[in-house]
């Protein structure tokens, strides 16, 4: 007989018990709406992050303390030693190939004005900060060398910290308490909205790194430095200069490794993409066993289907078909399953993906590798899970069969 | 009581008979549990033959004739289709057989459920291989032979008992088998449909030459039938031929 005459049976079997066949299906239809809804969450993140890795300026180089080479998170981050102001200073008059050096350290303290009180990142910066994130004042004036030479007692608020604090008030030249340390305000930031990890970025407070160090902290040490190179094509060269420079600086010999790393934006890029990925897979690898649990369901309601029809199986068989015709069969029936599970969460998916971007205002992506890759899983599950039924069916005897109640 | 026509003088030519069973012995169970359904038949049908098998129930007769039909296998002995040992065939070649050759009616009906009479008269010829066209110009012209026309789209439940056996018969017949095996086929009908059905299988035998087996318990039922084989206990104690209106043996 031929297949598509074995489809039809099939189908018409299915349909017989609609309600049935959906509830079945209903296990596939959440594996597969998971898996592409995790892989479109992980692809809009990914691209959202890398987006606003580059929105940093083409030219950034980030320093940080810790291992090279290509791990994501040396080892050696909490043994190697924090950088000094020394070092800084160094790399902006001995690189030429690096135009701004900025460092940032940054705690959660907590701020009061007047009445009122809450808790704000507090970040210390040096004055090319501004240059190298590209982040300008709406009112007032950045923090200038000045304020980093003498440590004074100033600092720049985000508009977060302005509405809070300031409402319709003008905030320049008003004293506020930031960790117990009276501030004047003397600027205040341009707004940048929330980031993809959903921080409000203005809810920030700017003081020079040297009071920072010295009044809330403690300690001078730089965590993380940033560089812009003077242009796109002297990155590397930038590069070299400060590797070199603080290999020597920190007396790292010949042969071994640096106990720091200085990543161009593209390198990061990578370094994202690679964290969010493994992320992606993982979160769509826990929606794969759903997947299989799905496999599972169809694979218990078709061996219950099959004792329940094992006369009619019976009556297949007295009348002339062969155990391959209802091997065929009950497979279809399991593929079909499968298969329509397999549509019905795609659309489902790819509806909560859209759901979700929005949700997160993140671009919506449609995971096509993801979604033929689910698709074919499901199917596959249901061949993998309709074969032990169907072998069942397709070996009872028909005498048998035609006597079963 | 043999009749002569059935036991052929040594040494004289016989025919090969369509179906032949040949010392069949039937086996059900194993040890002390088992249970002898046939203890060693040996049955001739030619082809054209109205065949009732008669007895009492538990005498094997419904075994003997799931063995005709190759729906069983004897445990020992030989079950013979023009000569050929349909034990040693393979299963493919079985299933083929019920579909080419054998047509069943069965006591119950055992038509598929919610399914319209047409597709389960077709039934039999998608497993067959026949292209839709003419399955359905078949299945249409099976139905309209038992007096179902206008009826092809009705479903079982909506069929009265006669018209569900009808669709059965139409079903039996729709691949043109040689045998038709039908197995109490009355069995769940009032004695007017009974008489109805009969007729069509008489009509059958009689105006087409249709070979026809059929296991009955009812000596009026097996008036209809041309010759008479008598089980009990998994032996043939009668077989002869039998004219309508005699006492049965």
């Amino acid at each position: 007989m031929k297949t598509r005459d074995t489809l039809v049976l099939a189908l018409t079997a299915l349909w017989r018990n609609k309600m049935r066949s959906l509830l079945t299906t209903l296990g596939v239809v959440i594996g597969v709406a998971a898996v592409i809804m995790m892989q479109a969450l992980g692809m809009g993140a990914t691209e959202l992050v890398t987006g606003e890795i580059a929105s940093m300026g083409s030219n950034l180089l980030v320093i940080s303390p810790g291992g090279g080479g290509n791990h994501a998170f040396g080892g050696s981050l909490l043994s190697a030693p924090l950088f000094e102001e020394a070092d800084l200073e160094a790399i902006r008059d001995e690189c030429d190939a690096v135009r701004f050096v900025a460092a940032a350290n940054s705690r959660s303290v907590n701020a009061v004005y007047g009445d009122q009180s809450r808790s704000v990142s507090l970040q210390g910066v040096t004055p090319d900060w501004f240059e190298i994130r590209d982040w300008g004042v709406a009112t007032g004036r950045p923090l200038d060398v000045e304020d980093d030479q003498q440590g004074s007692k100033r600092c720049l608020i985000g508009e977060t910290v302005r509405r809070d604090f300031f409402e319709d008030q003008d905030p320049l030249g008003a004293d506020i308490r930031v960790h117990d340390l009276g501030c004047e305000v003397v600027g205040v930031l341009e707004e940048r909205g929330t980031s993809t990890f959903g921080t409000d970025q203005d809810d920030i407070i700017l003081m020079p790194l040297t009071t920072f160090g010295r009044r809330i902290t403690g300690s001078e040490s730089l965590g993380t430095m940033m560089v812009s190179a003077t242009s796109e094509d002297r990155i590397t060269e930038a590069k070299e200069q400060i590797e070199e420079l603080l290999r020597q600086r920190r007396r790292i010999h010949e042969g071994e490794d640096d106990d720091f790393s200085v990543r161009d934006l593209r390198e990061i890029q990578e370094l994202m993409g690679t964290v969010t990925g493994v992320l992606t897979t993982l979160l769509a690898s826990v929606a794969a066993i759903s997947l299989l649990v799905g496999g599972i369901g169809i694979m218990n309601i078709m061996l219950v289907s099959v004792t329940e029809r094992t006369r009619e199986i019976g009556i297949r068989l007295a009348i002339g078909a062969r155990a391959g015709d209802i091997l065929q069969q009950f497979l279809l029936e399991a593929m079909t399953l499968a298969a329509v599970g397999g549509v019905i969460g795609i659309l489902i998916g790819l509806g909560g993906a859209y759901g979700l971007a929005r949700a997160f205002g993140m671009p919506m992506h449609i995971p096509v590798t993801g979604t033929i890759v689910a698709f074919g899983f499901a199917v596959g599950v249901g061949v993998l899970f309709g074969v032990f039924p169907a072998r069942k069916a397709a070996r009872l005897r028909p005498i048998e069969a035609l006597r079963f109640e | 009581m043999a009749g002569p026509d059935h036991e052929p003088g040594e040494g004289e030519p016989e025919p090969t008979p369509l179906l032949e069973l040949r010392g069949v012995t039937k086996v059900y169970g194993e040890g002390e549990a088992a249970v002898h359904a046939l203890r060693g038949i040996n049955l001739r049908i030619r082809r054209g033959e109205f065949v009732a098998i008669l007895g009492t129930s538990g005498c094997g007769k419904s075994t003997a004739m799931n063995i005709l039909g190759a729906l069983d296998m004897p445990t020992k002995g030989h079950f013979l289709l023009e000569g050929i040992a349909v034990e040693e065939l393979h299963a493919d070649v079985l299933a083929s057989l019920r579909n080419r050759r054998f047509g069943f009616i069965f006591q119950g009906f055992n038509l598929l459920r919610r399914t319209a009479a047409i597709d389960n008269v077709e039934l039999p010829m998608i497993y067959a291989g026949v292209p839709r066209q003419e399955r359905v110009e078949r299945a249409a012209a099976a139905l309209a032979m038992v007096g179902l026309s206008g009826r092809e789209h009705a479903r079982p439940n909506e069929l009265s008992g006669g018209q569900q056996q009808r669709v059965a018969i139409a079903r039996a017949l729709v691949t043109r088998p040689e045998v038709i095996l039908a197995d109490e086929p009355t069995g769940n009908l009032d004695s007017k449909t009974s008489a109805e059905i009969m007729d069509l299988l008489y009509g059958l035998n009689h105006d087409s030459g249709q070979t026809i087996i059929m296991v009955t318990h009812d000596a009026e039922i097996a008036d209809y039938a041309a010759r008479h084989v008598v089980f009990r206990d998994g032996q043939v104690i009668a077989d002869g031929p039998h004219t309508r209106g005699e006492a049965a043996p």
